[in-house]
């Protein structure tokens, strides 16, 4: 509960609607897109403008209560649930397009737009804003800077880190700080913009972005290459890229994923493939046809055992179904689907897949993977039931052993999701005691109290190595 | 009221929904708001949180449930298939069940849903005093009276878009068996529907001659009652289930290939008989079988028949016409067409055709919901209208009577353009008939 002496303070600031604390708010705010985790915040609140979230921010330490920032609450991390109670900041309000600068090829926006709406607005404009995440219909720009998500074009673009060169944000204490700006060049000091993209709303709430545009590639072209051997898939993958050829897409799905992708979609894939690759090239009309004919030779000499190059726009949507039906197809199968997102270098993708293959065997669990083998970025993702505790728990099981494989093929813990309160206990063992450290001094510089969306990025306790006897 | 929505809430659906927030988007009512508890996503942690004994069921909660269109835009944005549209009728049944109404309201729904629509002759009657109330002159002396005041702003503006009722309705214009032209394709039954019969009955006589011109031979068994959708969307569903079971034997008897349905809102109910009646043994199968029959008339013309040709009217004028469409929710979200009336229409002689935007977006009116709803319906309507009239379209199609309602009504406090005529497919497609005499 709130002090009432607080709740009429944030009423005068942000108008009668727009905080609610309510039960039926409450509720709706308990969650985001991470399958179990729920709870209750105190309050919701929908700020305007900066100079309210300033003013929030100011009487909410005074009364040290925490705050938890929130786009669209479809983060895969547990990011904005808010644990510690604590008023919940839904930033969809502020949702302009504050300019587009056609000499700086620079937008500038308030966090609230929806990702989507702000590449068609910017697409309309002849230019590209190249980060897609999958979510990108819902989820928002403040939202993807937080998470600094990346997309399928992640490989030859860059993800949000590599779009977002200037910030304007709120910290814990309601002071302002404005961070990079319209340059393409700037090295003064330690690179805030860049700290604060992936910061997971808990260094500083993000009231404004300025964003990086490129222009849109001439033309486009789609290929699906299907192996019976998993490993002619992956080195198919180091190929392409040895031979300095780097793909606007390279997806992934392996053998679980297909069937169930053919179950759902009809697409007519061969059930009986160990993986499938989606390859897009874009850019200059005859430099895409130039690669995309290179990479017809590099799958064909990996033994792939069909390769189909798409002849229209209507067919490229064909070959992209079966990568788009991934995910909507797994999440028919049960009723709880934990999609998941470890990441190697690229050269060890088909040995993670076996991996996770053996491990889902070896707990007795149904996973099955998919993602962008271009970055290495892997989605196993487990269909299960949250109801059946002892399975969830296998499936915890086996993730934790998924992580530590992951890091053993000199991987990361996470590609795009972010930590949130998930992956919170297996942080140190991808960045180390001293890491954490490091990262705790800054959590202290920015946020003193720790009331920026606590219980998220460090956890109490390190999820201690699981000891794995193999034999 | 807790232990009723946990007894009539499928868990199994509320545990489905992995809260991912695609269906967002899709939502009119959290387009307008912007809250998270008016989107689908919102609703099902509200209904889960009663289930789980989170939440109490509160005013608040039953006004959300409410609140909801129920036009299911959301089902087909779901990644994981959740059914919505049968959640959000579980809620609404559980809180009907408990609910109090106030006097006049519980009056007025018991007139209406259990002493009219289901009905035949009363409906009848209902469309016989509305006749004459519109033809009588009572009408004007009840609008010159003042009288109406006394009605809320929406319900008088309701009566005033109000079509011509009749109380003579298909059967007895047409008979109940109608020839197929030329070579016979298949035997279909006519669903027409009772506030179509009585408000709307020239459109269903011209679906009987369209579909007759096509190749089909219509029957239009008598026996026939409502479908009982705006039941099942109160939450009255053992009256739903009343109405579908007879209709199951009616349609049965009638021995045809398709059961055809003109408006969205009762077809998308029809198709889900089998789902209505799964708990009931002895129905279970002939509810799979009519579920499994019925079709949208467009979809029937456009894939099934020989569609004749259709020439625009004032052939020879040099401007085509310019037409657009808004969909009915329930045909495109739960039947699933949207495609074969676009199409048909197209095939009109010298009509341009217009896309608008959102086309496929609820309009609000949601079966009676711009009766029980009308602020969000009406801000709901102001921004369709918006889409509408920069189409600049001189004829706006649809295909359910409730949708058609509530675009007369936004054409006239909206309207760019009065020459903007609100029209049904089937009629707008009737009248261009090459071979109408
Ligand atoms: C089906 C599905 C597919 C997905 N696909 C992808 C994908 O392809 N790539 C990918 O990277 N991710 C993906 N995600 C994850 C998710 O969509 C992204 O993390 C997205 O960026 C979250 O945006 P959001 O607006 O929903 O933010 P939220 O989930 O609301 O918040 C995410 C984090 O950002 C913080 N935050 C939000 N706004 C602000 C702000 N203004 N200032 C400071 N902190 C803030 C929150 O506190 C939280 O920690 C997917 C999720 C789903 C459900
Ligand atoms: S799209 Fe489906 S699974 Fe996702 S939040 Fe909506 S109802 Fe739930
Ligand atoms: S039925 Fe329509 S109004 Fe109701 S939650 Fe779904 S999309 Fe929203």
């Amino acid at each position: 509960m709130l002090d009432q002496a607080l709740t009429r303070k944030l009423r005068q600031i942000v108008g009668e609607k727009y905080f609610r604390d309510d039960k039926e708010a409450l509720v709706a705010h308990s969650y985001d897109g991470t399958p179990m985790l729920q709870s209750l915040p105190d309050g919701v609140i929908y700020p305007a403008d900066t100079y309210q979230v300033t003013e929030i921010m100011k009487n909410l330490a005074s009364y040290s209560v925490p705050i938890v920032p929130r786009g669209s609450g479809s983060n895969l991390c547990g990011g904005t649930v808010p644990v510690q109670g604590g008023v919940v900041m839904v930033m969809h309000r502020m949702n302009q397009i504050l300019e587009v600068d056609l000499e700086n090829l620079t937008a500038t926006v308030q966090p609230g737009i929806i990702t989507a709406e702000f590449i068609t607005h910017i697409e309309s404009l002849g230019l590209f804003y190249p980060p897609d995440p999958s979510s990108m219909r819902i989820s928002t720009i403040g939202g993807n800077i937080a998470e600094c998500s990346g997309g399928l074009r992640g490989l030859k673009y860059g993800t949000t880190k590599d779009y977002v060169i200037g910030l304007e944000a709120v910290l814990a204490s309601g002071e302002i700080i404005r961070t990079g700006g319209k340059l393409m060049k700037d090295v003064a000091g330690y690179d805030l913009t860049k700290l604060l993209v992936g910061s997971e709303g808990t260094l500083a709430i993000i009231t404004e972005a300025t964003l990086k545009l490129v222009p849109p590639p001439k033309s486009k072209k789609t290929m699906l290459a299907m192996y019976k051997d998993l490993y002619g898939a992956a080195r198919t993958v180091s190929r392409i890229i040895e031979a300095k050829i780097i793909p606007a897409t390279l997806e992934f799905m392996d053998n679980p994923t297909i069937r169930v992708v053919d179950d759902f979609a009809k697409l007519g894939l061969p059930r009986d493939m160990e993986a499938i690759l989606l390859i897009e090239q874009d850019g200059d009309l005859e430099a895409v046809e130039r690669d995309i004919e290179l990479i017809r030779k590099i799958c064909e000499s990996e033994s792939a055992d069909r390769v189909e190059v798409a002849e229209s726009r209507e067919h490229a949507e064909k070959l992209l179904t079966a990568r788009r039906s991934a995910f909507t197809a797994l999440a028919r199968l049960r009723p709880t689907t934990i999609l998941e997102d470890a990441t190697v270098p690229r050269s060890k993708i088909a040995d993670m897949v076996l991996r996770i293959n053996e491990i889902a065997r070896k707990y007795n669990v149904s996973i099955a993977t998919f993602g962008h083998a271009g970055d290495g970025n892997l989605h196993p993702t487990a269909t299960t039931d949250a109801r059946d505790v002892e399975e969830v728990h296998r499936v915890e099981l086996a993730f934790e052993e998924i992580f530590e494989a992951a890091i053993e093929l000199g991987g990361t813990i996470t590609g795009e999701h972010g930590i949130g309160m998930v992956k919170a206990p297996f942080l140190e063992w991808k960045i180390g005691k001293t890491g954490i450290e490091v990262m705790r001094g800054i959590k202290q510089a920015f946020d003193p109290q720790n009331l920026l969306n606590p219980g998220k990025m460090f956890a109490k306790e390190t999820r201690k190595r699981v000891v794995i006897t193999r034999g | 009221m807790s232990k009723t929505l946990q007894l009539k809430l499928d868990y199994d659906q509320l545990t489905n929904c992995m809260r991912c927030g695609f269906c967002l988007p899709a939502c009119p009512t959290f387009k307008e708001t912007g809250l998270e508890q008016e989107s689908p996503r919102g609703r099902i942690a509200l209904m889960k949180a009663v289930a789980d004994g989170i939440m109490d069921p509160d005013q608040a909660f039953q006004d959300q449930m409410n609140h909801c269109l129920g036009c299911r835009a959301c089902e087909p944005a779901c990644p994981a298939d959740v059914k919505y549209g049968q959640l959000i009728e579980q809620a609404r049944d559980a809180i009907e069940d408990h609910d109090v109404h106030s006097v006049p309201v519980k009056g007025l729904r018991k007139v209406f849903f259990d002493g009219v629509f289901p009905h035949r002759g009363r409906m009848k009657w209902l469309g016989r005093s509305l006749s004459i109330y519109q033809k009588s002159g009572l009408r004007k002396l009840v609008r010159g009276s003042g009288m109406m005041q006394l009605f809320p702003a929406h319900m008088r503006e309701m009566e005033q878009v109000l079509p011509d009722a009749t109380a003579k309705g298909v059967v007895e214009q047409l008979g109940t068996v109608y020839p197929a032209k030329g070579e016979r394709i298949a035997r279909v039954a006519l669903f027409r529907g009772c506030i179509m019969d009585v408000l709307f009955s020239e459109t269903n006589v011209n679906t009987v001659k369209l579909l007759s011109e096509a190749g089909f031979e219509v029957v239009i068994p008598n026996e026939q009652v409502c479908c009982g959708a705006l039941h099942a969307h109160s939450g009255e569903m053992d009256r739903a289930k009343d109405l579908a079971r007879t209709n199951l034997q009616v349609f049965k008897d009638a021995e045809i290939e398709y059961i055809v349905s003109n408006a969205g809102g009762c077809g998308a109910l029809l198709v889900e008989y089998d789902h209505l009646l799964h708990e009931d043994s002895e129905y279970r199968e002939l509810a799979e079988w009519f579920a499994s029959h019925v079709i949208d008339v467009s979809k029937l013309l456009f894939e099934h028949g020989r569609i004749p040709a259709f020439t625009e009217r004032n052939a020879g004028a040099d401007e085509p016409v310019t037409i657009t469409y808004q969909d009915s929710c329930h045909l495109r979200n739960v039947m699933k067409s949207s495609n074969a009336p676009r199409q048909l229409m197209k095939q009109v002689g010298n009509v341009r055709f217009v896309e608008m935007k959102e086309a496929d977006r609820c309009c609000g009116s949601a079966g009676i919901y711009n009766v029980t709803q009308p602020e969000m319906a009406g801000q709901i309507l102001e921004h369709k209208m918006e889409h509408v009239n920069r189409t600049g379209a001189h004829y706006l199609l649809t295909s359910n009577p409730g949708c058609l309602l509530q675009m007369k009504l936004g054409v006239r406090k909206h309207g760019a353009r009065d020459q903007m005529e609100v029209k049904h497919v089937v009629d707008f497609l009737y009248e261009r008939m090459s071979s109408t005499p």
